[in-house]
């Protein structure tokens, strides 16, 4: 056993409600509704039981496309994020509650004003997963289309919050509307916001995107970073470079929480876990879904391929639109290259290397390997907390919240109670000063 | 059932406005009372021109507070983004199973247009126009999705049946979206949408694209002649005029004591800078309620408290209490949805094909 660094260092916990992703396993016979209310209920009241910090939504604003036809192998519909989280409001009480929505297709004053009402109804426990997205594909959706380029979403988006914040800050502390100005290059606005001042101030700014403007981004500018460095190292590795660029902002390292996202799979042994993390994986990669994954790579049509055969002989075709509205695998051919050398030397086939590849879980093993896992990633500065992906929906969370959150509290490493009773409480944070 | 006087059954609404209150619990209390008294449903206003919260936020929040009553917030078309609005009023409906309304309305100021910096300010004919495209392009979002387009079939992989899904390519002078939605076709088919109908640049979008009209009006006279327009211009737009309510709305102050009105008001509304008020008693407006519907002049009522705490408690105790005790009310919701409530039936999907498809059979009459 170690010294137990990790008593001084608390980890903080959140969830994902897992919606739209290539993770849920929907087939489980115990998979219910990702669109009812009760389900969001479900899983907030169990991360609520949890003494989570936040329950955490995703957002798309154009069901995904693959070889110009609709995506059907994944859960597809979700329901508007800042909507389900103000309804949520109403049936928790400390929990906070994250939406992520996109500094692209909205307007500051507007969302400004969404997020000010969630901060008001949830008595201070709003959240705002700040994402861009330059993708004319979605921007057909939208009144803006799909005009801005790569280069303009992380300007624009720092533009977007530092206009929100100037919103936020308008009213008088005697609570009387004061008129702002904005003229910026990518906003130019005036008036009068219609909110006093929400009880956090400012809602909790999450920051989502690994790239060098967004990880500068979120020194400058964010609250948390949710990230997806899963090992040890490379956690490390991301912790020191975040926390390191946030002194040039006048920031503390305190001030940027580092939250990447997590899956896990407990057993009453070690033996059981790993056999039914690997069951999982099967159910998240099926056969279908196997190809799919070799499709968004290769960029050309692989229906042909028996997914329990070689991956193929021929060459991935590069810069193809085969698949919309998903992250690009920007070098197809460095990531053929390895899957195939992966495929040759354990002897797999397409599906198996699809799961080999693609489908890891994070934390595997009994309640008290987990806990003795996760104490160890945060006590050695790999992350501050994570952000829970069940692959379940509802009850995915479940198992977490009955065993391995009690055993992360005999530890020390895990609160016993909320103290406070806003997200910036739970997660330490000051509330910002109000230039007014 | 066959009502005994007027139309069809007589349908109250209310508002609950409480301006410069954020916080959900005192939204909730009065859509809890509204709801005692089996009110179709409740509205909350809502502008960028002036403080107040965001109110669909606020329904949002009182949803999962209240079990019937319908919730219809006042969400604007002229600076929001038709898909965000389509998928926030089609969450509203799944938060609330089934019990959303959209009041639809514009931002017609210069100095709502300088909040947004995209657009300056157009005249309200134009803006109109523009929110009838919202509205329609927010019904054919809601369609889709076909309602059994999730398959769940673990044999294909398929969790939908991609060909239950649709672009909607809609084309407006202003907007256009692609489609489809991102949220699965709500509880209700389409969650009903609302037009205050007063003014004539918005009587056309209500004839075409509301399933309930509000009309300010000052007599039954001028509420019977406002209802028997807007039936024809939905006629000539080639709708069920049957499937359009029309509802006075009047803004009402009960504080003057149990029957007596104001002397000089002869239990009438008057007319007010905030439209056709009525003063007086629950029990004179209980009479000017039916009255009006008995002689077929609407299909309901909207009132909108003078004080929301004290006047809706009299409307409920009151005014309706009394409604009920002469059977002009129901005293309870026969139904879940607030389509159920009003009598309208759940939209078909125009998407969905005939052919083997009982469940669009269903629908309202075309």
């Amino acid at each position: 056993m170690t010294q137990r660094p990790e008593r001084h260092r608390q980890i903080h916990l959140a969830a994902h409600f897992p919606g739209v992703n290539s993770t849920t396993v929907w087939s489980d016979p115990r998979s219910g509704s990702h669109i009812d209310f009760s389900s969001f209920e479900h899983l907030a009241r169990t991360a609520e039981r949890g003494l989570f910090d936040f329950f955490f939504l995703a957002e798309g604003l154009r069901p995904r496309e693959h070889k110009g036809r609709i995506h059907d192998l994944d859960v597809v519909g979700r329901p508007e994020s800042l909507t389900v989280l103000s309804a949520l409001a109403a049936v928790t009480e400390r929990l906070g509650l994250a939406g992520t929505v996109s500094a692209t297709f909205n307007e500051p004053f507007e969302l400004a004003r969404r997020f000010a009402a969630l901060d008001h109804l949830s008595g201070g426990r709003a959240a705002w997963n700040v994402v861009t997205t330059s993708d004319a594909f979605t921007g057909e959706n939208f009144r803006r289309g799909g005009y801005l380029d790569r280069a303009d979403r992380y300007t624009r988006a720092a533009e977007f919050l530092a206009t929100a914040r100037e919103l936020w800050d308008s009213w008088t502390p005697q609570g009387r509307p004061r008129p702002f100005a904005h003229h910026g290059e990518h906003f130019r606005i005036e008036g009068e916001f219609t909110s006093p001042r929400s009880p956090q101030g400012h809602p909790v700014v999450i920051q989502a995107g690994d790239s060098s403007e967004g990880r500068e981004f979120a020194a400058s500018a964010a609250d948390v970073i949710f990230t997806r460095h899963g090992t040890l190292e490379a956690g490390r590795a991301f912790y020191a470079d975040v926390k390191g660029r946030l002194a040039a902002y006048g920031r503390h390292a305190d001030e940027l929480k580092i939250m990447p996202g997590v899956t896990w799979v407990l057993g009453d042994t070690a033996a059981e876990a790993q056999e039914k993390a690997a069951e999982i994986r099967r159910e998240q990669v099926s056969p279908q879904n196997a190809i799919l994954a070799l499709e968004q790579v290769w960029g050309v049509d692989l229906s042909s391929y028996d997914p329990d055969g070689p991956l193929p002989a021929i060459d991935p075709e590069p810069a193809s639109e085969l698949a919309q509205g998903r992250v690009k695998i920007t070098d197809p051919f460095a990531v053929a290259a390895k899957w195939r050398a992966l495929s040759e030397a354990k002897g797999l086939s397409i599906r198996q290397t699809v799961i080999e590849t693609t489908a890891r879980q994070s934390f595997i093993g009994t309640p008290a390997s987990v806990a003795e896992q996760m104490a160890e990633f945060v006590g050695a500065d790999a992350a501050d907390g994570f952000i829970l992906v069940p692959h379940l929906t509802p009850g995915g969370l479940d198992d977490f919240v009955g065993k391995v959150v009690p055993l992360l509290q005999e530890r020390g490493a895990y609160r016993t109670e909320y103290r406070g009773a806003t997200l910036r409480s739970h997660l330490g944070l000051r509330e910002p000063v109000w230039k007014g | 059932m066959t009502p005994p006087t007027g139309r069809g059954p007589l349908h109250l609404a209310a508002a609950i406005d409480l301006p410069e209150v954020h916080e959900a619990a005192p939204y909730a209390e009065l859509a809890l009372l509204a709801e005692r008294g089996a009110l179709d449903f409740v509205t909350l206003g809502d502008s960028f021109a002036r403080p107040g919260p965001d109110a669909l936020a606020v329904a949002a929040g009182i949803a999962p507070r209240t079990g019937r009553v319908g919730l219809v917030p006042t969400v604007t078309t002229t600076h929001t983004e038709p898909f965000h609005v389509q998928a926030a009023v089609a969450t509203l409906d799944w938060v609330s199973r089934g019990r959303a309304g959209w009041l639809v309305d514009v931002s017609a100021t210069e100095a709502e247009a300088r909040l947004f910096g995209r657009r300056p300010a157009a005249p309200r004919e134009e803006l109109w126009r523009e929110a009838g495209d919202v509205a329609d392009a927010a019904t054919r979002l809601w369609d889709s999705w076909e309602d059994d387009a999730e398959i769940r079939d673990v044999a294909t992989g398929r969790f939908i049946d991609r060909d239950k899904l649709h672009h909607v390519d809609f084309e407006g002078s202003t907007f256009s979206v692609r489609g489809p939605s991102i949220v699965p076709r709500p509880p209700q088919g389409h969650p009903v949408r609302v037009v205050d109908a007063t003014a004539p640049p918005a009587r056309e979008t209500a004839a075409r694209h509301a399933d309930v009209a509000l009309v300010r009006a000052a007599s039954a006279l001028q509420a019977d002649a406002a209802r028997a327009e807007l039936r024809g211009l939905a006629a000539r737009s080639g709708r069920d005029p049957d499937a359009l309510r029309v509802f006075a709305a009047l803004v009402v102050d009960l504080g003057g004591g149990e029957c007596a009105a104001e002397p000089g008001h002869g239990g009438g509304p008057l007319p007010t800078a905030q439209g056709p008020a009525y003063r007086g008693g629950p029990v004179d407006l209980a009479e000017l309620i039916a009255g009006w519907h008995r002689a077929g002049a609407v299909d309901g009522f909207h009132l909108t408290p003078l004080e929301p705490r004290r006047d809706l408690e009299r409307l409920v105790n009151g005014t309706v209490a009394l409604l009920q005790h002469r059977g002009l009310f129901r005293t309870f919701y026969p139904g879940s949805t607030l389509r159920e409530h009003l009598g309208l039936a759940r939209p078909a999907n125009r998407y969905a094909q005939l052919a083997g498809k009982p469940g669009s059979l269903v629908g309202e009459p075309s």
